[in-house]
C-alpha cells in the first residue's frame, strides 16, 4: 500500500500575502495546516552589527529602516537608550513633539495593517481608502523632516528642528487640475500645526468609513472571529506585546505602565480585547487610532500654547545652530567634534522600550565609554510574535494563515533586522 | 443506415448545404466577434468602476484609458508561452481550450431578441446547464497538468465549489422551469409577458430563486467574493498560475465569457430578457426589444464589480458550506412551493 504524507508548501518568500520576505513552510493536510515553519533571515542587514562602528547619531537612521512602517517610534526607543546613557533628558517641547509623531507613527501603521490585512482577505478597497490618509501623514514626515518615510527625525537631547510654519502644497499639473489642487490645499495654508488639527478633525470620520466596510460585515467576521486564538497565558509565554496581548485581554501598555516622553500629560485610553482572535485584536487596532487621533489632538493644543527650545542647549551632545557656529570659536570646535568623531557615551548598560505601534520595541544598548556602542540588542516584537506562528496555525486552513500573518502586523525590516 | 450516410454526404456537397453553412459561420461570428469585445471593454469598465470606488482613476493613459484592453490583449498574445518543464504539455495546452470552448457554446441558445437566436433549441435549458458544467474541466485539467502545488490547490477547490453550486443553481432553474414550462430560452422570456411589466416577470415569484441564482453565478465563475480557486493573497492565481501570453489570455476570455453569461441568463430567466418593464400600453418605454436585455445584463456585469469592490473573500469552507447548507436547502424548498403555486393555479406556466 502507498504511503500517505502530507505535502509541503512553501508560502513565499515570493507570495503576494507573504507581507515582505517571510518563507513559510507549511506541511499541509489537504487545506489544514499541520505545521508552519517559519524561516527568518532574508532581510537580515546586520543592524546590530552595525550600529558597533558608527558614533551614536549616525546610527538613527538605521532605526527607521527596522520597522519602516512604524519609523520614528523605532528612533524614539534608540534615543532614548542614548539619553538614558548619556543622563540627559530633552527639552519638554521636544517630548510633547516626539509624542505627537509617535502617535502619527501608530496611525501610518495602523492603516498600513488596516489596508493590508484588508487585501490579504480580499477586500480590496480598505487599502485604497487607508493609503489616502497616509498619504497626508506621510506629507507631516516630509515637512518635518525632508523624508517621507525615513525620517530620522529623533536626536539624543530632542528632535532635529521645531515644527514648520507652512506645509508643501500641491501645486496644478496634467493630473490635478487647479480645482483639485486648491481642494487639495485647503488643509494645508497654514502651519503644520493648522494641517494636522483639520487632518485630525476629520480623520475619525474615515475610520468610520473603513469600519463601515469590515466591522459588521459578514464576511469579514467569518473569516476572522474565532481566528489565531491565542490565550492570555500563551501571549505571555510566547512574548507577545502590544495589540497581540492586549487583544488576549491583559491591559499592558507602556505609554501606561511606564509613561515616557510626556504621555502621563494627555489622556487616552487603552482598548483590551476579550476572546484574542484576530476579530479583537482588528477592534484594538481601529480604536487605538481613534486614541491616537484624540492624543495628536492634544498635543497639537499643547504645542501652540508652549513653544519652545526642542533640543538640549548642551553642546556636548547637541550640535550648536549654524549662526553661532559661524561666529563663535568654541562652537565651531564642538561643531567639527559633534560631526567627526560624535560624543562618547559613559559605560554602563541600559535597556530602553517604547510602545511601538506592534508591540514593545526595546533596544539594549552596552556602552564601554568610547563614541561608539559596545553592543546593541533590538528587541523587535515582530519576531516573538511571529515565533508562535506554529502554535497558532497549526489546525487553520490555508487561507486563515494568511489571516494570521495579517494580524501577527508584522513587518521583516524588524523581523530580520 | 448506409444510405442516410450517403444522403448526408451528398448534401454536404450540395449548394444548399454550402450556404447553409456559410450563414450559420456569420452568425456564429456576429455573435462571438461582439462578445469578444464586450469581454474586452468589460475589463475596461471594471479597471474603471472599482478605480471610481477606490478613489483612484484606473486606467487612463492609452487612448485616454479606452484602448487599455487592446494593449493588455496584444501584450498577452506577444509574451512568450512558457511551459513548466514537469508539466504535462498535451493537457496544459488543451486546459485553456476546455475552459474557451463551452464558455462560447453556451451563448449559441440565448436569444438576444424576440427572433434573434442562433439555435432556438427547445432543450435550450439544458444545453446550457452541460456548457457551464463543462467549464470546470478545463479549470481542473489547468491545475493538474501545471504541477504546481498552487495550481493543484486552487483547481481542488475550483472543483468542489463549482460542482456544488451547480446544484443550487440547477434547481432555480428548475424553478424556472415549472413557471415557465419550457426548455426554450425564447419560450421563457414570452411567458414572462403581460400587461404588468415587470410585475409579471419571473423575479416577483420566484425571489429566492433570482437571489440564489445569481449569488450562485457569481460563485459559479470564480468571482469575488467566492474566488477562492483564484485567490491571490492564498495561492496567488490558483490553477492559471502557471499560464502565461495567450493560453492566459484564454483563461482570462473564458472567465469574463462566461461572466458576461450568467449576466445575459440573469436577466433572461428572471427580469424578462428583452421585455420591457414597463406595460405595453404605455407606447415606446413599454416596447420589447434587445437593449432592454443589454440594459439588465448591464446591471448584473455592474454588480458583479461592486461585490468584487466590496467584499472580503470567504474561505473555501465557509463558501461550501454557504452553498450545500443554505442554497441547496433554499431552493429545494421554493422549487417545491413554485409547484404548489402552479398546481394551485396562482402561476400558470407558459403564460
Amino acid at each position: 500500500m502507498q504511503e500517505i504524507r502530507n505535502y509541503t508548501i512553501n508560502f513565499g518568500p515570493q507570495h503576494p500575502a507573504a507581507h515582505g520576505v517571510l518563507r513559510l513552510v507549511l506541511e499541509m493536510d489537504g487545506e489544514v495546516v499541520q505545521r508552519a515553519d517559519p524561516h527568518v533571515g532574508l532581510l537580515h542587514r546586520g543592524t546590530e552589527k552595525l550600529v558597533e562602528s558608527k558614533p551614536y547619531n549616525q546610527s538613527i537612521g538605521y532605526m527607521d529602516r527596522l520597522d519602516y512602517v512604524s519609523m520614528m517610534c523605532n528612533e524614539h526607543a534608540y534615543v532614548r537608550a542614548v539619553e538614558r546613557l548619556l543622563g540627559v533628558e530633552a527639552p519638554e517641547r521636544a517630548q510633547v513633539i516626539r509624542t505627537m509623531f509617535d502617535e502619527i507613527t501608530r496611525i501610518l501603521n495602523h492603516l498600513m495593517w488596516i489596508g493590508s490585512n484588508g487585501i490579504d482577505l480580499g477586500a480590496m478597497t480598505v487599502f485604497l481608502y487607508a493609503f489616502r490618509e497616509r498619504e497626508e501623514l506621510m506629507d507631516c514626515y516630509e515637512a518635518v523632516s525632508g523624508a517621507r518615510m525615513h525620517a530620522t527625525y529623533y536626536r539624543p537631547g530632542g528632535v532635529y528642528r521645531d515644527l514648520p510654519d507652512r506645509m508643501p502644497q500641491y501645486r496644478e499639473s496634467p493630473w490635478r487640475k487647479a480645482a483639485d489642487a486648491r481642494r487639495m490645499n485647503q488643509w494645508r495654508e497654514g502651519s503644520m500645526l493648522d494641517f494636522l488639527d483639520a487632518f485630525t478633525e476629520d480623520f475619525p470620520r474615515r475610520v468610520d468609513e473603513y469600519e463601515t466596510l469590515l466591522t459588521d460585515n459578514r464576511i469579514w467576521k467569518q473569516r476572522t472571529v474565532g481566528i489565531g486564538v491565542v490565550s492570555p497565558e500563551q501571549a505571555l509565554a510566547w512574548g507577545m506585546s502590544g495589540p497581540m496581548l492586549r487583544g488576549s485581554g491583559i491591559e499592558w501598555d507602556l505609554r501606561r505602565k511606564q509613561p515616557y516622553a510626556a504621555y502621563d500629560k494627555f489622556d487616552f485610553k487603552i482598548p483590551v480585547g476579550v476572546q484574542g482572535d484576530c476579530y479583537d485584536r482588528y477592534l484594538i487596532r481601529v480604536e487605538e487610532m481613534r486614541q491616537s487621533n484624540h492624543i495628536i489632538r492634544q498635543c497639537v493644543a499643547w504645542l501652540r500654547q508652549n513653544p519652545g527650545e526642542v533640543m538640549l542647549k548642551n553642546f556636548k551632545v547637541a550640535p550648536p545652530s549654524r549662526t553661532e557656529m559661524k561666529d563663535d570659536m568654541e562652537a565651531l570646535i564642538h561643531h567639527f567634534k559633534l560631526f567627526t568623531e560624535g560624543y562618547s557615551v559613559p559605560a554602563g548598560e541600559v535597556y530602553s522600550a517604547v510602545e511601538a505601534p506592534k508591540g514593545e520595541f526595546g533596544v539594549y544598548m552596552i556602552s564601554d565609554g568610547a563614541n561608539k556602542p559596545f553592543r546593541v540588542k533590538l528587541r523587535a516584537p515582530g519576531f516573538a510574535h511571529l515565533s508562535a506562528m506554529d502554535e497558532i496555525a497549526r489546525g487553520h486552513m490555508l487561507p486563515d494563515v494568511v489571516a494570521l500573518i495579517g494580524t501577527f502586523d508584522i513587518v521583516f525590516g524588524e523581523v530580520d533586522r | 443506415m448506409i444510405d442516410q450516410i450517403q444522403h448526408a454526404w451528398t448534401w454536404l456537397h450540395s449548394d444548399a448545404a454550402s450556404a447553409v453553412l456559410i450563414f450559420t459561420t456569420i452568425k456564429i461570428l456576429l455573435i462571438t466577434v461582439p462578445l469578444i469585445l464586450c469581454v474586452a471593454f468589460f475589463t475596461l469598465w471594471e479597471r474603471k468602476v472599482i478605480g471610481w470606488m477606490q478613489v483612484r482613476k484606473g486606467p487612463t493613459y492609452i487612448g485616454k484609458g479606452i484602448l487599455q484592453p487592446f494593449a493588455d490583449v496584444f501584450k498577452l498574445l506577444f509574451k512568450e508561452l512558457i511551459i513548466p518543464s514537469e508539466a504535462n504539455r498535451v493537457l496544459f495546452y488543451l486546459a485553456p481550450l476546455l475552459a474557451l470552448v463551452p464558455a462560447f457554446a453556451a451563448w449559441s441558445v440565448i436569444p438576444f431578441d424576440a427572433q434573434v437566436v442562433l439555435s432556438n433549441s427547445n432543450a435550450g435549458l439544458l444545453f446550457l446547464l452541460a456548457m457551464t458544467s463543462m467549464g470546470v474541466y478545463g479549470i481542473i485539467l489547468a491545475g493538474w497538468a501545471s504541477n504546481s502545488k498552487y495550481a493543484f490547490l486552487g483547481a481542488m477547490r475550483a472543483a468542489a465549489q463549482m460542482v456544488s453550486y451547480e446544484i443550487a443553481m440547477g434547481f432555480s432553474i428548475v424553478g424556472v422551469l415549472i413557471a415557465a414550462g419550457s426548455l426554450n430560452l425564447t419560450r421563457i422570456v414570452e411567458a414572462q409577458a403581460g400587461n404588468g411589466g415587470m410585475f409579471e416577470w419571473f423575479w416577483l415569484p420566484l425571489l429566492p430563486l433570482f437571489v440564489i441564482y445569481f449569488i450562485s453565478g457569481v460563485a459559479e465563475t470564480n468571482r469575488a467574493p467566492f474566488d477562492v480557486s483564484e485567490g491571490e493573497s492564498e495561492i496567488v492565481a490558483g490553477f492559471h498560475v502557471e499560464y502565461a501570453g495567450s493560453a492566459f489570455a484564454l483563461f482570462f476570455l473564458a472567465e469574463y465569457a462566461n461572466m458576461i453569461l450568467i449576466c445575459f441568463l440573469a436577466s433572461i430567466l428572471f427580469l424578462g430578457g428583452w421585455l420591457s418593464p414597463f406595460p405595453e400600453s404605455w407606447g415606446l418605454v413599454g416596447t420589447a426589444g434587445w437593449w432592454w436585455l443589454l440594459l439588465k445584463a448591464n446591471f448584473f456585469a455592474f454588480l458583479y464589480l461592486w461585490f468584487r469592490a466590496t467584499f472580503p473573500r470567504y474561505r473555501y469552507d465557509q463558501i461550501m458550506r454557504l452553498g450545500w447548507k443554505v442554497f441547496i436547502p433554499i431552493t429545494i424548498v421554493w422549487v417545491l412551493v413554485t409547484g404548489i403555486m402552479v398546481y394551485c393555479g396562482w402561476l400558470l406556466p407558459g403564460e
